[in-house]
């Protein structure tokens, strides 16, 4: 009831109906049913091997479910490429880094935006006005915007797989923030960093999601209970490839299915805090 | 010391050539990770199209720039055809589809242009010997070195600073990253495989030129796997190391070891240099050292 009433006045910018991912005879996705509003932060947890990675990489195309429908602003995207998807806006990190290893921090994401620049290659190879304008319009969102926002300006000339794994994750958001996307998808953010790095990283999806200037909607796949029941608006909850409920985090907590196929022993609520 | 410096230099003029074709290799390569085994034929392919342009009349500088668009249509049509369907597929699946395109084309070519030897007439560069300080080298060496220098830097000027190439850049780095950031991989390998037919069609144009056109231009573009993996199988710079190597080695051998070995010891010594130097450095020179940490 909470749920609709929720929804109204709230334009849904993704919506999974129904879709079915088989591996052979194993469904990793056995009809899902999924609606993101603009705006909100929308976890998905689970345990391990729930289906969670599946589910982001059919939004993002790098699996193409045999069954149901994925709808983006009321569109289907169903047949779109990856690439095409990420035009439209849905962009995405990984939960095992997926950066350029060999480039610098900078030239990583200045990839996100450059890609994704209008001038084609005749007057981008004279710098003739249109290019130098849009450049320096990149340049400076890179620089003033997103290693401002991310507080990563003393490692942006470093080379990316020299430095340590929390930063990465950090320049692999800067990346995916890069496209300016209106869709971001976070696959395990927070694993693996420290109680620090956790905490920044949380304050970073809060201000993407949050400040004016940015307003992506985000989903979010994450192990942290705690950082996952204080930020989001909505929590998914997966297993074995089903829904077991969808709502706030105050109703998932309480929903006692969740807490017999996920949460089992209540302390783990505990956790971290 | 006039005999080693003469030789020393034909073989660095050659081996830019060989430097464009490896380049061919090196692209294909870094961008999907596939041993391109066709590469000599696409080097044969571009000798003999060069040839036909100039034959009809036009200048020689003409008929490389029609080559190279012969070369960009080929290779879109030969990656939309053949291997556009392979993406995602066992690499050494894809590697035995280029083995066939290998004799798939030589048999187009011996169909389209018979199998004699066929030479540029009237000949491209004058056979006056140009001096370079107290050496003299031919003009068709020193030309064609000049032409394929300009044409790598343009290519490696193309890879570096245009959005185009730092797609296929990303592609080769992490395909599922450049995906998600809007690279669509199709493109990608569509334009690898277009600058390796545009890369070695001129280098076999401008090898053409020194030894005339036939079969064996063919081989001389297998000649260059060995310097593509002296420099590192997907570095740039380490091909055009690569192919300077193996030009000098090759002229050195043949002009200090034939007396001893008579016979195609200079065709041999590329590869033995290759598998000695492999055996200390086995990434080549520029290669990307896999380390896994544990």
């Amino acid at each position: 009831m909470s749920q609709a009433q929720a929804l109204e006045g709230q334009d849904t910018l993704l919506e999974l109906e129904n879709v079915h991912m088989y591996f052979g005879k194993v469904a990793a996705l056995a009809g899902v049913d999924l609606q993101v509003r603009k705006g909100e932060i929308h976890s998905i947890i689970g345990p391990n091997g729930a289906g969670k990675t599946v589910m982001m990489n059919c939004i993002n195309g790098l699996y193409a479910p045999q069954k149901g429908s994925i709808r983006y602003k009321g569109e289907t995207i169903n047949p779109l490429k990856p690439h095409l998807r990420a035009q439209l806006g849905i962009s995405r990190t990984f939960q095992k880094i997926e950066l350029f290893g060999g480039m610098s921090v900078l030239d990583n994401i200045r990839l996100g935006r450059h890609i994704n620049l209008k001038s084609g290659i005749f007057s981008g190879s004279f710098y003739l006005g249109k290019t130098k304008r849009e450049e320096i319009a990149a340049r400076k969102f890179i620089e003033e915007e997103i290693i401002d926002l991310l507080e990563i300006e003393s490692i942006r000339d470093k080379t990316v797989h020299m430095l340590p794994y929390g930063l990465q994750k950090r320049v692999e958001l800067g990346r995916a923030l890069a496209l300016e996307p209106e869709l971001l998808l976070l696959d395990e953010p927070l694993a693996g960093l420290n109680l620090e790095e956790v905490e920044d990283m949380a304050r970073f999806i809060l201000d993407i999601n949050e400040e004016e200037r940015w307003k992506v909607t985000c989903i979010l796949v994450e192990h942290d209970m705690g950082v996952v029941m204080d930020i989001s608006s909505r929590v998914f909850v997966l297993n074995f490839g089903n829904r077991i409920t969808d709502g706030s985090p105050e109703e998932v907590q309480s929903n006692p299915e969740v807490i017999k196929a996920y949460l089992g022993e209540e302390d783990l609520y505990a956790t971290r805090r | 010391m006039e005999l080693f410096l003469m030789t020393l230099i034909t073989g660095i003029l050659v081996g830019g050539n060989y430097a464009l074709v490896a380049l061919g290799w090196v692209l294909i390569y870094k961008c999907s990770g596939v041993l391109n085994l066709a590469m000599g034929e696409l080097t044969l392919i571009g000798a003999y199209v060069t040839l036909t342009f100039y034959q009809m009349g036009l200048p020689f500088v003409l008929a490389v720039v029609g080559t190279l668009l012969v070369g960009i249509v080929l290779g879109i049509l030969t990656e939309r055809i053949f291997l556009d369907k392979l993406i995602g597929e066992p690499i050494l699946a894809v590697i035995m589809v280029t083995v066939g395109l290998s004799f798939f084309f030589k048999g187009l070519v011996e169909f389209i242009w018979s199998t004699d030897t066929k030479v540029f007439t009237p000949p491209v560069f004058s056979m006056e010997p140009i001096a370079l300080g107290f050496v003299k080298v031919s003009p068709v060496y020193l030309w064609s070195f000049i032409l394929a220098i300009v044409l790598l830097i343009i290519f490696v000027a193309f890879f570096k600073y245009t959005r185009w190439g730092l797609s296929m850049q990303a592609t080769a780095d992490d395909e599922t990253a450049a995906l998600s950031l809007g690279v669509s991989a199709r493109f990608v390998y569509a334009a690898a495989w277009a600058i390796a037919f545009m890369s070695a069609g001129v280098g076999g144009a401008l090898l053409g030129n020194i030894n005339g056109v036939n079969i064996s231009v063919g081989h001389l573009g297998l000649l260059v796997l060995p310097a593509v993996v002296l420099g590192g199988l997907n570095s740039v710079p380490g091909a055009i190391v690569g192919g300077i190597v193996i030009g000098v080695l090759q002229n050195l051998s043949g002009s200090y070891l034939d007396q001893y070995f008579p016979g195609g010891v200079k065709e041999i010594v590329p590869f033995a240099f290759m598998a000695v130097f492999l055996l200390f450095k086995p990434y080549g020179l520029w290669g990307w050292e896999r380390i896994e940490r544990v």
